[in-house]
């Protein structure tokens, strides 16, 4: 067991470790911090693609921007464990249940599909360099890329109006 | 590494996504399950890109297959990020006019 291996099993377990954690615990701003380790494990299998770009964009606007957000509107409204909401026991054990399924079912599903020969390249290839992304998102994907702008400010607008006092 | 593992790492990861918008009652930590989910989606597709790539280039050493699927990722975190912007102005007005953010609250159009 390589290096390699050692690490795709960290990084798997601590995400999965920290996801269960995010709806497990009772305070909404251990929640936020443990979803904001779920995606510094995200962004290490990134690195372990060697997808460098995607590794950064995902720290900085995921972990560093939007998980921001959350904290700060979390700490606004000064939400902790004794405000939290809970749902009764038996809706608690059939949304389990039910995402439970989802997971048995998709897993049965996938088991036994073709892919299960394919590697995904791991250290090598250099596609998710910034140079080669760049290159395509400015020939291939420039009008996408334009028009995310509009949609951008048309979220600033509207977050701006929503957020408005009357 | 295979790229089945990786199927799994997301199907695991989506499915605690959709088991926290189940099971819980406050919209910010909804609305956290959700971008958990969009996460798993993110890594199957970088997963998938680097599985297409590893085919090309046993054939050409100069391919650039797979690239699209990165460029997805990246907008999906584009559009993430507008959508976490007006969805949190959402909850703090729903906030700001029931004083909680427990979307039992949020029934009116029910009646």
């Amino acid at each position: 067991m390589g290096v390699t291996q050692i690490l795709f099993w960290f990084l798997s377990v601590m995400a999965v470790f920290s996801a269960l954690m995010v709806i497990t615990s009772k305070n909404p701003v251990y929640s936020v911090l443990w979803l904001i380790a779920t995606f510094f494990a995200i962004s290490g299998h990134y690195i372990l693609f060697n997808a460098q770009f995607l590794a950064i964009v995902n720290i900085i606007v995921y972990a560093g921007a939007i998980m921001v957000l959350f904290l700060f509107v979390i700490m606004l409204m000064n939400l902790n464990r004794e405000t939290e909401p809970q749902k009764n026991r038996w809706l608690k054990m059939a949304g389990a249940a039910a995402g439970g399924c989802l997971l048995l079912v998709l897993v049965a599903a996938l088991k036994d599909t073709d892919m299960k020969q394919q590697q995904a390249l791991i250290n090598k290839g250099n596609i998710g360099l910034i140079k080669i992304l760049g290159k395509e998102l400015f020939t291939t994907y420039v009008v996408p890329f334009e028009i995310s702008s509009v949609l951008f400010l048309s979220a600033m607008i509207g977050a701006v109006v929503i957020g408005k006092k009357e | 590494m295979p790229v089945n593992y990786y199927i799994f790492l997301a199907i695991a990861l989506f499915s605690i996504g959709i088991v926290g918008v189940l099971t819980r009652r406050n919209a910010i930590i909804i609305f956290m399950c959700i971008e958990l989910m969009l996460n798993a989606v993110n890594l199957m597709l970088v997963a998938f890109s680097k599985m297409h790539h590893a085919k090309a280039l046993a054939a050409d050493a100069a391919t650039t297959v797979g690239t699209d699927g990165q460029l997805f990722v990246f907008f999906i975190m584009v559009v993430a990020a507008a959508e976490v912007s007006v969805g949190l102005a959402i909850i703090v007005m729903m906030y700001r006019n029931i004083h909680s953010v427990d979307v039992n609250f949020l029934n009116r159009l029910k009646h």
